[in-house]
């Protein structure tokens, strides 16, 4: 195990100038200080994400029940029932700045298990949607490789292009 | 019966009820038009006629001897037909000659939106109601005589504890249990929160007490076979369940039991030590007698053995015993027939994980327990090395509309503390976790306890639901999440304890039906109203207590046993018991002897005299529903102060 | 002899190729004929999730039309995919009325209509449970593996949703141990049997597949089996390919055969020997011949 270093690249140092104990501190993308309003709360894509699903969102109690069974949880920035809390506080420009959705293999273990019955994989790919719709793509088939394209079943490659293209 | 006599002035009060009624119907206009009704002698108004100044208003008019009827235009009769009939009697008029018209439900509530049209519908609707009570009779409120005894079906801590209550106070008491022993679950569990209290000894002597009153027969082993009756007059038969040992004659000396070759996996040690196949639940039992468990009995099974027989020493074994009937008659009955655990193998995630070591609360009891099959060393059922890593679940099937029960169990979050906390207090260098998603810890030093068992025992609570559990290596892997750090938490545990949720006990619904008493959306039984009524059923004379009717923790058992046991001794106090008048009566001219109202009447208050070939109403069981007088062809079913022609008198009045 | 409209699925005449062929030869022993969907279109591989477009259940639906004009009660899939996509459209069509309708609207072209419970999708391990029956099948049995100790793997698309599970329990299913059982071979304790293989992360996100793969692996391992034996074509390509690398990256590794569940089944019947075992990426042959199968 390395030793924890009190100078780690976490900090950045400001070089004009420096004193080696100035650090340059960035305020993190996931905002601290939440300010909540009825306005925050209904915005767009929130309605958006619930339409598309038809999940009722306010039905988690945020058991975690999602989390401990999702297989591909371990490569999520943030877990599954954390998205669902965001959205419920509104905030869902900080769950498309995480890879979360493009984690998820629809595997449905979630949905089966949730005691509230809210379809988490029906929202995980509701949020894909509003972020694909915009004709933005996560995975682009005509960058695929040749060598790919030859070994791959193709059930991997067209759930593959379904889920991340748009 | 009295046809062409009319009650020829009515006075009228209408309420305001503040602005439920006044903001949306025109009181003055509503009392301009009714004064000119014929028949009305007044028409007064008042804010809340329900208050103390509106009921002084009301029995004065009533008591003034210048009407004969009076109408009160309110809200619905449920909230105060009760109130204003006692206040009638109270000053001198009898009580069925008043009537409410509901002009709050039916009218101003509904239509807030049209004023004009909802102050003339409360005028038609006043107007009915006058016609109407312009037909009522005087009517006498039926009485009925009660036997001054009570049956509590259910021997537990709930039951007991009605039980002494009744019989201390002087009313014999019958106390039913279908087990061989009174006890109930608290005589498995180890010890109790938040004290620590061991269980069976704050509970024994109150077993010996119930044992010894002279007020209470006991009746174990015994289940409820028929109820027939009414409040104030049950008759009750019981099935006493043939144990094949004479317990007139048994001391319980325990002989039987040594000597017989059969073990039985024990119900009481829930599966994890053993009993005989003659056996005594447990060492301190009450009634302290042995039965045969007919199904595992090498005798009944075999014809060999009577090792039992052989070895008693006052030749109590009987195998030629029957089942047989005992009918009692008594005035009231307490239902506290407890709880038992939802099953763990419904959780069909969890299944995958089972072993011997996966147990559920009431199991781990028994492990704890001192005089449970480890002698209270918490030990691993499969290979009895001590456990050090305890992984205890709460919330497992409760809290969970999706796939099982929605509603909390209320115990579990208490119980897992104190088997998180006794667990380490037993093996120190254990470490106990346990998954929960809230704390639920409302009681008198309930959270203080839970702090402890975080604080100072250092349980660690993870806050996250189980997704899943399975077997590797002769471990059990728990895997969770915690909520509150975002991770999922893998836990490869020496044992599980499951909290799993509480239920009724099984058979509740045959007899439910059989006391013909209601149960709710969860399977639990019915109290007729969920927060002022909660021992009493919609049945009257019959009362709930306990787990029975909802989960609870022992404290609020035991309230609740001594609510339900104030309630009998107050329904048996009283020399007789009035039942509302307005029952239907049969008039034997016009009776073809049909019988169709016999199979309609739910409450079985027909009878049909087949040599007369006429039917008869009795009035007592008698609850006004009105089924039988639609259901006779030939129009012979007349129900007091609810006739045909104050019917048609209201419908000619609306139209 | 009877005859069952069968679905292949677009991964099954090529990367699946073995699946469809032991299939089929399983089938022919047992007195059924299977009669491929003269058209029929890629499913679509997932059931789309969004409930907005329904563009997405063209295909499905319109093979069920081409199911349904064969005038036969059943369509046999095999792809648990291409199962779950059409069951759930099936699912979706029968329950929901203003969908139906849009979407017969939209194929006005189509010489009928579908409105969900004319054709009854049924994957093959139904199809021998209910239609031909387990004892049936282990009648025609004339070879018997040594001491074979097989991991049932089911993998997501044949259990989730409840509503399409093909066992009542998709958390604990039992129909495969139940078919392997009868035909007289234990499968043993599999706890990862139900779990994410990583499916279509395959494609650019390799590691998920090789981390799960890797667990899934270990399990079968670690619980004595000699083969894992799946139904799913991507199930089956995520567990085999990867294991050349796990067994480069992840020290102690143990590699394990893959197979097909008809695969297995072909060769107790006499019927395997047309597998193409170029397609293993790992040889089951040396398991096989140890198990005296081939």
């Amino acid at each position: 195990m390395d030793r924890p270093n009190a100078e780690s690249a976490a900090f950045k140092s400001n070089e004009i100038g420096a004193d080696r104990n100035d650090y340059v501190l960035k305020r993190k993308d996931r905002s601290m200080n939440l300010k909540l309003s009825s306005k925050e709360l209904k915005k767009e894509g929130i309605e958006k994400t619930v339409e598309i699903s038809e999940a009722n969102i306010y039905s988690c109690y945020q058991c975690g029940k999602c989390t401990a069974g999702c297989p591909t949880s371990e490569f999520m920035d943030i877990p599954p029932h954390e998205v669902i809390r965001l959205l419920q506080l509104g905030q869902i420009e900080e769950i498309l700045n995480e890879n979360t959705i493009w984690i998820c293999a629809s595997c449905i273990t979630c949905a089966v298990r949730c005691p509230k019955g809210v379809d988490l994989s029906k929202i995980m790919e509701a949020l894909r949607q509003i972020v694909l719709r915009k004709n933005v793509n996560h995975v682009h088939p005509n960058k695929v490789s040749k060598e790919k394209l030859q070994t791959l079943p193709q059930i991997a490659l067209i759930a593959n292009f379904r889920k991340f293209t748009h | 019966m009295i046809v062409g006599k009319r009650l020829n002035s009515i006075g009228v009060f209408i309420c305001h009820c503040g602005i439920n009624i006044a903001s949306i119907v025109d009181i003055e206009e509503v009392k301009k038009q009714l004064s000119v009704y014929p028949g009305v002698e007044f028409v007064k108004d008042y804010q809340y006629m329900c208050s103390e100044p509106g009921q002084l208003l009301f029995k004065q008019a009533c008591g003034s001897g210048t009407v004969e009827g009076v109408v009160v235009a309110s809200c619905s009769p449920r909230l105060h037909e009760t109130t204003f009939r006692r206040a009638a009697i109270e000053a001198g008029m009898n009580p069925y000659r008043i009537e409410i018209a509901n002009i709050r439900e039916q009218c101003s509530w509904v239509h807030r939106d049209e004023k004009e049209k909802a102050t003339e519908k409360a005028v038609d609707i006043i107007q009915s109601v006058i016609e109407r009570s312009k037909r009522n009779e005087s009517l006498t409120a039926v009485s009925i005589q009660t036997t001054k005894k009570a049956l509590v079906v259910g021997a537990g801590i709930s039951g007991m504890q009605a039980a002494l209550n009744i019989a201390n106070s002087g009313v014999e008491t019958y106390l039913l249990d279908r087990e061989p022993s009174i006890g109930g679950r608290m005589a498995q569990l180890s010890e109790t929160f938040p004290t620590l209290d061991c269980s069976q000894c704050i509970m024994t002597p109150r077993m010996v007490e119930v044992g010894q009153n002279r007020n209470i027969t006991l009746l174990t082993y015994s289940d409820v076979e028929e109820v027939s009756g009414y409040v104030g007059n049950f008759k009750v038969k019981v099935r006493r369940k043939a144990a094949y040992v004479d317990w007139d004659t048994c001391t319980g000396c325990g002989i039987c039991s040594e000597k017989c070759p059969k073990k039985v996996p024990s119900q009481f040690d829930r599966l994890l030590g053993h009993r005989k196949a003659i056996y005594s639940p447990f060492p301190q039992a009450v009634p302290n007698k042995t039965v045969i468990d007919k199904e595992n009995c090498l005798y009944f099974k075999t014809g060999r053995c009577r090792l039992c027989a052989k070895a008693c020493p006052l030749g109590a074994i009987d195998f030629e015993q029957k089942d047989r009937i005992e009918e009692i008659e008594v005035g009231a009955i307490v239902v506290a027939t407890g709880y038992d655990l939802y099953e763990k193998e419904k959780i069909e995630e969890y299944r995958i994980g089972y072993c011997e070591d996966v147990v559920d609360g009431l199991a781990f009891e028994r492990l704890l327990s001192s005089s449970g099959p480890t002698q209270g060393k918490v030990v691993r059922p499969s290979d009895g090395t001590v456990p050090k890593e305890v992984v205890f679940i709460q919330c497992v099937g409760s809290r969970d509309p999706n796939n099982h029960l929605p509603y909390c169990s209320r115990i579990c979050c208490m119980y897992t503390a104190k088997h998180a906390m006794l667990y380490k207090h037993r093996v120190p260098d254990g470490q106990p976790y346990v998954f929960y998603m809230d704390i639920r810890s409302g009681g008198k030093n309930y959270e203080e306890f839970v702090q402890r068992t975080i604080e100072e025992e250092k349980v660690l609570y993870i806050r996250g639901r189980v997704a899943r559990l399975y077997r590797e290596n002769n471990k059990v892997v728990v895997v969770g999440a915690d909520t509150l750090s975002g991770k999922k938490i893998e836990i490869r545990a020496d044992m599980v304890v499951l909290a799993m949720a509480m239920r009724p006990s099984g058979g509740i619904e045959e007899l439910s039906k059989k006391l013909k008493i209601q149960i709710d959306g969860n399977g639990f039984l019915a109290e007729a109203h969920p927060k002022l009524r909660p021992v009493e059923t919609l049945t009257q004379g019959i009362f709930l207590a306990g787990c029975a009717q909802a989960p609870k923790d022992i404290t609020d058992t035991v309230s609740q046993a001594g609510a339900a046991a104030s309630m009998v001794l107050e329904l048996l106090s009283n020399e007789e018991l009035s039942h509302d008048p307005t029952t239907s009566w049969i008039d034997e001219e016009l009776c073809a002897g049909c019988g169709q109202c016999v199979s309609q009447c739910a409450y079985n208050a027909i009878e049909l005299d087949e040599k007369k070939k006429k039917a008869h109403v009795n009035e007592i069981l008698c609850q006004g529903c009105g089924a039988c007088i639609v259901t006779c062809p030939s129009g012979a079913v007349h129900q007091r102060n609810f006739t045909m022609s104050q019917y048609y008198s209201m419908i000619e009045s609306l139209v | 002899m009877e005859t069952v409209s069968y679905m292949p699925g677009c991964t099954l005449k090529t990367a699946g190729k073995n699946f469809e062929e032991s299939a089929i030869r399983l089938l022919e022993i047992l007195g059924v004929t299977v009669e491929e969907l003269e058209r029929w279109f890629c499913c679509g591989t997932t059931y789309s999730l969004s409930s907005d477009n329904l563009m997405n259940h063209l295909a499905p639906v319109r093979t069920l039309l081409r199911a349904k004009e064969t005038g036969r009660r059943e369509l046999l899939v095999l792809c648990s995919m291409c199962y779950n996509t059409l069951r759930r459209t099936q699912d979706l069509v029968l329950h929901d009325q203003e969908k139906r309708d849009k979407i017969n609207e939209f194929m006005y072209r189509e010489e009928t209509t579908f409105s969900g419970d004319e054709v009854r999708v049924v994957h093959l391990l139904n199809y021998l449970k209910d239609n031909v029956g387990f004892e049936r099948v282990a009648e025609h049995i004339i070879r018997k593996p040594s001491d074979l100790k097989i991991a049932l793997y089911y993998g997501c698309m044949l259990l989730r949703p409840e509503e399409v599970s093909i066992d009542e329990s998709s958390e604990d299913p039992v129909i495969m141990e139940e078919l392997f059982s009868s035909c007289g071979i234990e499968p043993v304790y599999f706890p990862f049997k139900t779990e994410c293989c990583g499916s279509y992360q395959t494609v650019n996100k390799i590691d998920i597949v090789l981390s799960r793969a890797e667990q899934i692996i270990d399990s079968a391992v670690n619980n004595g089996a000699d083969m894992i034996v799946t139904s799913c074509p991507l199930c089956y390509h995520n567990l085999d390919s990867s294991q050349e690398r796990l067994a480069d990256t992840v020290f102690g590794f143990r590699n394990i055969p893959v197979i097909y569940i008809s695969q297995l089944l072909a060769l107790l019947v006499g019927a395997g020997d047309a597998a193409d075992y170029s397609l293993h990426s790992v040889d089951p042959r040396p398991v096989l011949k140890e198990k005296g199968l081939i």
